[in-house]
This record gives structure tokens, sequence and C-alpha cells, in this order.
């Protein structure tokens, strides 16, 4: 089975996983994901690397539609996390202890396949996990 | 402008009314102000209205009768009731009519909110990640404000256990049980920090209010409510707001901060001068932060507001005096107008086990909602 990403233009895999933001032609300001409208918006490659702005513990499972995760639910981490430079994204966290979470740590960009598709294929997501090396 | 008072406030219970429709509700409620004011249908002159689950609030006029009125339909999100209110206090305040009905009413299913991506302009992936739920903004904004600011997980129990508390006193509230702080802090997460018994939960309802110019409010012998402000505002540059896929590292105000200020200036007062407030408590963290949003304190002061009971009805400031959307739920239209309808109602001495005491005279009431939009009333006695 394989895998697919959950939209197009959220980001790439290769050769590293990066999300796409826009920067505004005219401002420069910076937002995630990047606005269809290419005339305004510019797409730009956002930092791998970011520091937890916020989080929480979705204990419950969202409503379907619009949540396409798994029937059976686990809760999952979700926060924001601050790319330097750029703009502070919302993700899912994956990989941590919900006990570990702190704001201010160091978080780095993955993949996660978060959900199942009808053709069986996995749903790719991006998310963020703590930073193992420095 | 003219001066504009509450002639008439009604209200139909909050929580699950089996068998009747949200609009009935709302009609409900439009009956009982009619009522306390002395007046019918017929004479209202016109009405605005609204809820965000329970239809279009013109239809009310089947229940109410085919007046001819003019009759506005209001969707604003959780500030609908709000700005039903304000549509009626600018028709009256412009001159153009001397007595209408503001109401708003909901009937929502069980559950969280459910809401949509497309119905806040976001793409369809970011309802399907789980990102579409409102619970996790307020758990994520509290979360940075009690680092930022030091207030503890006691606190958010304190803010619950006052709203159960106060509502055993209000029959229009839905959860009328006292609620002790071991097991509010001790209940299940449902998002972290907040426990069950610090969120408030989609409810039904029906509010509505009579207001007239100082005229008819004096041939009515009803001069007594006056409102000094009502306003809405939406965000600012750099506001963290529910549903935000991304946000700005340079930090904003907020849609609240504008509110206020915009009302303490029409009102002509300041917070030090308000008597008792309704402030939105979504959840117990955000009656806490929207205290120091509306002026009332400083950030981080709220340990010391609610270890020494500032907040309850006999403290320095009464807060949610009629257990908040905590012990009410939140029948989103009606919300806000359930604010002020708690406001009239204390000033007017009528509070029952719940009366502030000490005769008060001006009272606040605050509304936040996605996607970033606060609406403030100041009353006056």
């Amino acid at each position: 089975m394989g895998a697919s990403a959950i939209a197009q233009g959220l980001f790439r895999e290769t050769p590293e996983p990066t999300l796409i933001g826009g920067r505004n032609r005219d401002t420069g300001r910076i937002v995630f994901p990047c606005p269809d409208d290419a005339a305004r918006w510019e797409p730009i490659d956002l930092p791998r690397r970011g520091t937890l702005w916020s989080w929480t513990v979705q204990r419950f499972r969202p409503k379907s539609p619009p949540y396409i995760g798994p029937e059976a639910f686990t809760p999952f981490a979700i926060g924001y996390v601050e790319l330097p430079g750029a703009t502070i994204v919302e993700t899912q966290i994956v990989g941590a202890d919900f006990d570990s979470l702190t704001i201010g740590m160091a978080m780095d960009l993955v993949t996660t396949d978060f959900a199942i598709a009808t053709n069986g294929d996995a749903i790719r997501l991006y998310a963020f996990t703590p930073a193992t090396e420095a | 402008m003219q001066d504009v008072y509450i002639v008439g406030i009604g209200i139909h219970p909050f929580g699950r009314s089996e068998g009747l429709s949200g609009l009935q509700q709302g009609a409900n409620a439009a009956r009982a102000a009619m009522a306390d004011a002395g007046l019918e249908w017929p004479d209202m002159e016109f009405g605005f209205g609204g809820s965000d689950s329970a239809g279009n609030a013109d239809t009310i006029v089947n229940e109410l009768g085919l007046t001819g009125l003019p009759f506005i339909n209001v969707k604003n999100g959780c500030a609908t009731g709000g700005s039903a209110l304000i549509g009626s206090w600018q028709a009256i305040a412009s001159g153009a009519h001397d007595v209408g009905i503001a109401i708003g009413f909901d009937k929502h299913p069980r559950g969280a909110f459910n809401a949509m991506p497309a119905e806040y302009s976001l793409p369809e992936w970011y309802g399907e990640a789980g990102f579409m739920v409102t619970t996790q903004f307020f758990a994520m904004k509290l979360q940075r404000y009690m680092a930022l600011h030091g207030i503890s997980p006691t606190s958010l129990g304190r803010v619950a256990e006052k709203a159960f508390r106060n509502a055993v006193h209000a029959d229009h509230a839905w959860r009328r049980a006292p609620v002790d702080l071991d097991t509010i802090l001790n209940a299940p997460m449902i998002s972290d920090p907040l426990t069950k018994y610090m969120f408030c939960s989609p409810a039904e309802g029906g509010v509505a209010l009579v207001l007239a110019s100082a005229k008819k409010a004096r041939e009515l012998g009803r001069d007594k409510v006056r409102i000094k402000a009502a306003v809405i505002r939406t965000r600012p540059p750099g506001s963290f707001e529910v549903f935000a896929p991304s946000m700005d590292i340079e930090r904003g105000g907020a849609p609240t901060l504008l509110a206020s200020k915009a009302a303490y200036e029409m009102a002509g007062i300041g917070p030090e001068d308000i008597d008792l407030a309704q402030l939105q408590d979504t959840e117990s963290g955000a009656e806490i932060m929207h205290m120091a949003e509306n002026g009332f304190c400083a950030d981080g002061d709220q340990e010391e507001w609610l270890a020494n009971g500032w907040t309850n009805i006999d403290g320095r400031l009464p807060v949610n005096t009629d257990g908040g959307c905590l012990a009410c739920g939140e029948p989103i239209g009606a919300s806000g107008l359930r604010q002020v309808y708690e406001n009239a109602l204390q000033l007017r001495g009528l509070g029952g086990g719940r009366q502030v005491p000490g005769d008060p005279r001006t009272a606040y009431s605050h509304v936040y909602g996605a996607p970033g939009i606060s609406g403030v009333t100041i009353l006056e006695r």
C-alpha cells in the first residue's frame, strides 16, 4: 500500500520534509499554508526546526466529518511551533510523552501517516516531534 | 444619539428543552420580555435576532404574530446576540424608532461544536487533520498564558467552583448543583490543562430584550436600566484566534482589547467604575484571561483575586453571577444576551439568592467567539 499527502502544496517530502509557506509579495508577511493566490503570495520553504509555542492534548475523538483519523481513537498532542523568522504553525505533535511537552522546547518537522484512505493508502500529514540532536 | 433603555427582559431556561425548537424557545423569551415591559408584539416597531444552528430568526413572526414589522436576521457567531442588541440599540439611539426587540436563541446537538472548514474559509485538510475543534484553541491560549503569567490549575478550578455555586440561585441556569474544588481538579482531562468541569457545553435556550427610547421608557415606568455602551470589534493584526493554521511571530492585540477600550470610551467610565461583570467563560481559563483583557486586573494578578474570592458574589467585582457559560451552557445565539439579561436583572435588584449586594449601578458584559470577534456592553442604572 502506498501513502499520499493529505493535500497538495502543504509540504514536500524530499530530500527532507519541508513545509511550504506563503510570503506576501507586498508586505513580506509569512503565513502557512500558502494561500491559493499567486499574484499576492509566493511559496517559500519554512524552517524545519522551531520551538514549541503552546500545546494541548486532544483527548476525545473529533467529530467526523471533518476528522478522518482512525475510528479507534487514541489521544494525540497538538501545538503551535514557532519557526524562527517565519511564522507560528499549528501542528500535530508525534513521538512525545504528553508529560514531557514544555513551551520553548526544540521541535523538528516530520511526517506522520495518521489516517487510512478508503483505497487502503496511508494519508500523510506533517507533524512536529521533539528535537533529538543539536 | 438618544439614550436607550432596557425596558423588558425575558429568558427561556438554558440547558435542554426536549420537544421545543430553538425558535420556540426564542419566542418564549420574547413573550416573557414583552410581558415584563408591559407591551405586546404589535407594539414592537422592529426586531433583530439570530441563532447559529436553529434557523432564521425572522420566522419567529409565525410564532408571535404577522404584524409586518421589519425584522433583521443576525448571524455573527458567538456575538450573534450581542450584534442583535447593537442593531436594536442603533435603531433607537438614531431616533428612527422608539421601541423594539432583540432576540437570540439556539439549539445545538450534544457533544462539542462541529465546525466545518469551509464555514471559516479554511481548506478541507485542516478539519480532516483534527484541528477543527474549538476546545483546542482555548486550551492552547490558556496553556501559554499560564506559563507566561504564573496561573495555577487551582485557579482554573476556583473559577468553575464559583460558577456552579452561583448557578444554584439562577433558575435559568442548566447545571445548578455545586461541585467541589477537588472534584473539578481531579475530573478527566478534556484538553490539557482543562478538565471536564472547566468547559462549558453547547446547549439550548433563548433570551429577549425589549429596548426603548427615554421617552417611551418613562411612559412605561421602566426608565431604570440604560445602555451606556454597546460595541463589537473584530480582531487586530497579531491576535491568536480560533481555527488559525498559522499566526504571526510578532504578537499583537486581541478583539476583546479593542471592544473593551471602545466600550469604556463610549460609556465615559473605566474598569474601576464597574460593579459587576459577565465575562465570556467558554472554559474557566477564558474567564481568567478575560479579567485582564477587559481591564479589571493585570496579567497574573488573577491568582490573588481568585484565592481571595474577589470575583465572588460578595467580592469586589462579582463575575458571572448566574454561573456564566460554565453553568448555563452555550446556546451560541442566546449566550451574549443572557449576560445582558443577568446584568439588567442585577441592576434592578432582582437577583434573589445571587443578588450582588451594595445596590450595584454599573454592569459589564463581554462575549468572545470564533473567528476573533468580541462584543462588550455596559449598563448603568
